[in-house]
């Protein structure tokens, strides 16, 4: 099943400066784990050492933050949207 | 003066008002939002402003802030919705100079992007633009367009 990933300005040039990406899978890991055999070099940006979401990163399935659903595990229909969101912070 | 200190941020009195105020209403905490605009064609701002959003600080702190990311995911869409991008964020020093923080340098985002901050350490507010690349600090001009 077909799934959009918008991605933010940041992480375009990474992604042959692509805004959006359509990525087939049946959840946010498999999503992602396609969307970096296509893009490795976002692997940094999404994910840490350990496989997990980067704790600098948010992902949005429609308009709720994966983190309150099942994280990774989450489960996606077709024509879903995640929204990758960086952390945007300072002091 | 670093090559990357362009392009000039503009901003209409009805956005540096509306910047100026969200700093003031988030006192006690650093106040935030973001700013929304063109992008040219080689992908960097303009430094023209489409619309400049407050934002809650998810930190809820006088010392720092994160940009609530319900927030941020909503000025995507609205800057989308318009062809236009986010192209900056604002935040407030309480008590200190209108200058980045290292913490402000070691969590910058987006190379591109214009980081504003508003010092209310003083009477009278003061609000400065910068961009931050690989660590480095370059002051960006701010213009105040009248109409």
């Amino acid at each position: 099943m077909a799934v959009e990933i918008k991605l933010p300005t940041v992480l375009r040039a990474q992604a042959d400066g692509q805004a959006t990406v359509a990525v087939d899978g049946a959840t946010v890991g498999e999503v992602f784990t396609k969307l970096l055999e296509q893009f490795p070099g976002l692997r940094g940006n999404l994910l840490d050492d350990a496989g997990g979401l980067h704790k600098f990163v948010n992902v949005y399935k429609d308009d709720d933050d994966i983190r309150y659903l099942d994280g990774l595990d989450t489960k996606l229909a077709d024509g879903d949207v995640l929204s990758i969101l960086p952390a945007v912070a300072g002091g | 003066m670093p090559a990357f200190a362009q392009p000039t941020l503009r901003l209409t009195e009805r956005q540096y008002a509306t910047i100026i105020g969200s700093c003031y209403d988030g006192l006690p905490d650093e106040a935030c939002g973001l700013l929304v605009g063109p992008l040219s064609a080689a992908g960097e701002p303009t430094g023209a402003v489409s619309e400049a959003r407050p934002c809650r600080n998810a930190d809820a702190s006088a010392r720092t802030y994160t940009v609530d990311s319900r927030d941020l995911l909503a000025a995507m869409r609205a800057a989308e919705s318009r062809g236009d991008e986010i192209v900056g964020v604002w935040h407030s020093h309480t008590h200190t100079d209108a200058y980045p923080s290292p913490t402000d340098v070691r969590q910058a985002v987006d190379p591109a992007w214009l980081y504003v901050i508003v010092s209310l350490r003083d009477l009278a507010p003061v609000l400065r633009a910068y961009r931050i690349r690989r660590g480095e600090i370059a002051e960006v001009p701010v213009e105040l367009d009248r109409g």
